[in-house]
């Protein structure tokens, strides 16, 4: 019997609030015929408006998703309207075999996975290429080296001389290195007390950015992540994988007017390491990738290089994931969590924040803000990354009493993602 | 300069004047003397980063200050069962904007039963739905008594801590706390502090509870500041003694009858009306007595209308003009009849109230004019539904009507004076339902809006079947649907959920595509949705 997946986690899965809603008003049996499932995917067909029922078909290991409606959101919601219905109703979706419909497009899915990506590669004119950009960026790099000393030059109270920091960021795309097109284009928004802080920490990127070559390969590895270097997944997944099974500790979306990221956070059950999954959409698409927090998934990760590895691409599954264990995961003290951080730090210094879980900590809200407490030490809240209402969420999880939490822990505080409710079941604090 | 100082703050100090002003400081950085001073910006850029990650990687943990505030009280109600708590979640996610079509009513608009069911059985929604529930409750007030009594301690708790949620600490729980709980809750009102301190709508249920709890205190509370109070806040206040009304209230209603605001005087009025044996009831009775008499013989009534408004009627709330305009004998006379209590009539004629409707009216001058009956059945069914008398709103509905006898053409309204819908709210929840189905049989939907509203949801399902049955025959006879949009809105919340697949089949049998098809499918899918609602919340 395949594990059904909660309201949470099918909701999560919505583009926007509006399909969340569409979807709740398709959670009943009432315009569903000939649904059914065999453990690996789901079908029916939902009664609209028109005279032809729609036909969805949900393939639950991805998971993917194919509706014959002419909507441009995706998943629609009759998609997420079947998962509810499956989630909620499980008698209203009987298993059997696929109808035919549902089957040839599950069986056209699988023969393209199963397609080898043929795509001949010139390895000259490959490395050709990456020296044209290498020196690019270098260039660029050092530009951004000038810029910065001239603004510490001039002083940074007195900014009136210098020009937004945009047309910097503008420079930067053009030398290929988007990385540092991003963080600069943030310092035009920064208050004047941390100023001197992000300069310092771009001076020393731009810095090691030039001088890539000499540094130890892990280093170097982290300085290209950071400058705007790219990996495709499949070619991580060609290098060294990680076979073991995945807690999923919890996750976020952000979006902006271009993007969806999702980042869906593990930790190995049996090696204890961390792992950030990465996954993208457009506007009105939820990312492909739900991972349902709380559970175990078997699979083969690959890490992207780096000093202190941490992002990692997906590779193989062994089944679907299953509830874990019943309990909270094991996590840290404050004392624990800030040390850890700081170890961090010392692998590569441009780390923001590192995923971590906190136990036996109560939330509290002062006038001066939010903060962690675990008896002995707190932490203050990164209150501009969570939003208002995940700190209320937590306080109500919390209720005042001492409970596990998971998130990211930086020299800017903590940013909850997940609580575990005294009968430890996961509670994602952004999710809806 | 000393180098003891914070090497971060001297760095700082520099790169804000900037270093064609200032000097690179020197710092006690390890590892400064790696750093190039040849450029002295691009030196400061490297000692501040230096700084910045040492910082970073060697922070120390803040020791806690004070510990944290006292926890939520535990709440020992069961929890809700898994499928109800994620009924809620879908529930709250629709709380916001219209309906927009889609096959199901507008979810918000179940939200309203959802929680009144599970208040009902006294579950406990997750910790984690609950800032959801309060901010549903928030945006609408009708929620808020259901839902601050389904959030329970924790719902508390939490407003203590969220000004958006300070609604909780105000709204009053309908019904008396049960007594095994009273022993758990500290009595909030032994403190009359919120009544000194609070604001207005605090102040109103400090009141309104003390009131329930010890309608004696509650009295002894307004009374000590009554003469200080504001004209409309008085109004308010006198409002909340009609919980636990009894005849040690009197003298202090009677002294308002004296009040310098008007609508005070009128309330006070209203209210020792209905506390049977007042002196006011007395005083309307004898009024009352003098205006309607039984003539001779017992075949009519003979009606007196009061000849003025003189100070003492005023002074028991009656005003001498007419707010309508109409002529002011029978509307002093109309205000005396409703404000006299209705026992007098049977003590005084020795008659029942279907036989005192069933007789002529007449003008005691003129006994051929027949002007006064509408006017007594207007003030008889107004003081019907004011003393809440069973009888006497029986009496005024008359039975339900019969359906026509074959052939006898299209039946005519009954007769029912006054606000039917209002009479009815007097009667017990079945009569109601079985006095509106019968109405609905012969008159179809269309003045029955008010009438449903005044039943108990869910419908009895004999008054399920009625309405479906008058919906069936609305879409045969060709009607549109957004005709009947109020019943229909209404049916969505309030039918029977065991009616459902009578109106599937309703759906199966209107044209394809219509209107009527695709509002039945609708109300059908609504009905399938509540019944799972209901049975996720029976555990």
């Amino acid at each position: 019997m395949e594990e059904r997946w909660s309201t949470e986690h099918v909701l999560s899965l919505a583009p926007d609030a509006t399909s969340q809603k569409a979807a709740g008003k398709l959670s009943s049996p009432a315009p569903w015929s000939g649904t059914g499932t065999d453990g690996a995917a789901l079908w029916g067909e939902c009664r609209g408006s028109g005279r032809t029922p729609y036909r969805t078909v949900i393939e639950l290991a991805t998971p993917a998703y194919q509706c014959s409606c002419p909507s441009r959101k995706f998943p629609c919601k009759h998609a997420l309207g079947l998962l509810l219905l499956w989630s909620g109703s499980p008698e209203a979706v009987p298993s059997g075999e696929p109808a035919d419909w549902a089957a040839d497009w599950l069986k056209a899915r699988q023969e393209r996975a199963e397609k080898p990506a043929a795509a001949p590669v010139d390895p000259e004119a490959a490395r050709r290429r990456a020296e044209k950009r290498g020196a690019r960026v270098a260039a660029g790099a050092a530009e951004l080296r000038l810029r910065l000393a001239d603004r510490v030059r001039h002083g940074l109270a007195d900014q009136s001389t210098a020009g937004p920091w945009e047309e910097v960021a503008a420079r930067m795309v053009d030398a290929q290195a988007p990385g540092l097109a991003t963080r600069v284009r943030e310092l035009d928004a920064l208050p004047q007390e941390r100023l001197l802080e992000e300069y310092a920490m771009l001076h020393l990127l731009a810095t090691a950015a030039t001088r890539v070559d000499e540094l130890p390969p892990e280093l170097a590895a982290t300085v290209r992540a950071r400058v705007g270097y790219t990996l495709d997944n499949a070619d991580v997944l060609a290098g060294p994988t990680v076979r073991d099974r995945w807690l999923v500790l919890g996750s976020r979306d952000t979006s902006d007017d271009r993007l969806t990221t999702r980042r869906v956070w593990l930790r190995g059950a049996k090696t204890g390491r961390p792992a950030l999954l990465l996954a993208f959409g457009r506007p009105g698409q939820a990312p492909d990738l739900a991972l349902p927090t709380g559970h175990l998934l078997e699979a083969e990760l690959a890490y992207h290089p780096g000093a202190r590895p941490l992002r990692a691409a997906l590779g193989r599954r062994y089944g679907a994931p299953e509830p874990a264990p019943a309990g909270p995961p094991a996590g840290l003290t404050v004392a624990e969590a800030v040390a850890g951080y700081g170890t961090a730090v010392a692998d590569d210094p441009w780390l923001d924040s590192w995923p971590t879980v906190l136990t036996g900590v109560v939330p509290v809200h002062t006038p001066d803000g939010w903060y962690l407490t675990d008896g002995h030490h707190t932490v203050p809240v990164r209150a501009s990354a969570v939003p208002e209402a995940a700190l209320w969420r937590l306080t109500a999880v919390s209720t005042g009493r001492p409970l596990t939490v998971f998130g990211e822990y930086g020299h800017q505080g903590f940013a909850p993602v997940t609580a575990w409710t005294a009968e430890h079941r996961p509670v994602g604090l952004t999710t809806p | 300069m000393t180098i003891t100082q914070d090497p971060w703050d001297t760095l700082r100090t520099s790169a804000l004047l900037g270093t064609d002003r200032r000097p690179l400081p020197a710092t006690a950085l390890p590892l400064a003397d790696a750093v190039d001073p040849s450029d002295p910006a691009t030196a400061l850029l490297e000692l501040a980063a230096l700084a910045a990650v040492r910082r970073r990687a060697g922070a120390l943990p803040v020791p806690a200050a004070e510990p944290p505030g006292p926890p939520a009280p535990e709440d020992p109600r069961p929890e809700l069962p898994e499928a109800a708590a994620r009924r809620l979640a879908v529930l709250l996610t629709g709380r916001s904007g219209g309906s927009g079509g889609g096959t199901l009513a507008n979810l918000a608009e179940l939200l309203p039963q959802w929680l009144a069911t599970a208040r009902a059985r006294g579950l406990r929604p997750p910790a984690a739905l609950v800032p959801g529930l309060l901010d549903a409750a928030r945006a609408r007030s009708e929620l808020r008594p259901d839902t601050v009594a389904l959030a329970g301690p924790l719902g508390r708790w939490l407003a203590e801590r969220n000004p958006d949620w300070r609604f909780v600490l105000r709204t009053t729980a309908p019904e008396p706390a049960p007594p095994a709980s009273s022993t758990e809750q500290p009595d909030d009102t032994a403190d009359h502090r919120p009544w000194h301190e609070g604001l207005f709508a605090e102040r109103v249920t400090h009141l309104t509870l003390l009131r329930r709890r010890d309608p004696a205190a509650g009295l002894e509370l307004l009374r000590g500041t009554w003469s200080t109070e504001r004209a409309e806040d008085r109004l308010l206040f006198l409002d909340a003694l009609q919980d636990g009304l009894s005849p040690a209230d009197e003298p202090f209603l009677e002294a308002a009858l004296a009040d310098r605001s008007k609508n005070v005087r009128a309330t006070a009025a209203e209210l020792l009306s209905t506390l049977p044996g007042s002196a006011l009831a007395e005083r309307m009775a004898e009024r009352a007595r003098a205006a309607v008499r039984l003539a001779d013989g017992g075949t009519h009534l003979l009606v007196t209308p009061p000849a003025e408004c003189d100070e003492r009627m005023q002074r028991d709330g009656i005003t001498p003009k007419s707010p309508t305009g109409r002529g002011e004998r029978a509307w002093w006379f109309g205000e005396v009849v409703a404000a006299a209590p209705l026992a007098l009539w049977r003590r005084s004629t020795g008659l029942t109230p279907e036989q005192l409707l069933g007789l002529r009216v007449g003008d005691s001058v003129d006994e051929t004019s027949s002007s006064w009956t509408d006017d007594l059945r207007e003030a008889w069914a107004r003081a019907a539904v004011r003393q809440h008398d069973a009888d006497w709103a029986r009496a005024l509905l008359g039975p339900a009507p019969a359906p026509p006898a074959r052939g006898a053409g299209r039946a005519r309204s009954p007769r029912v004076t006054g606000a039917p819908a209002k009479l009815l709210a007097v009667l017990p929840p079945e009569e109601r339902a079985v006095w509106t189905a019968a109405f609905i049989e012969v008159h179809g939907l269309g003045e029955a809006f008010q009438l449903l509203g005044a039943c108990a949801t869910p419908w009895t399902p004999p008054l399920s079947t009625a309405v479906v049955a008058a919906l069936a025959r609305a879409a045969a006879s060709g009607a549109y649907p957004w005709s009947h949009s109020g019943v229909l809105g209404m049916t969505e919340r309030a039918l029977a959920p065991e009616t459902a697949a009578a109106v599937e089949e309703l759906a199966a049998g209107a044209a394809p595509d219509s209107a009527w098809s695709e509002t039945f499918a609708r109300l059908a899918g609504t009905l399938r949705f509540r019944a799972a609602m209901l049975a996720e919340l029976a555990g």
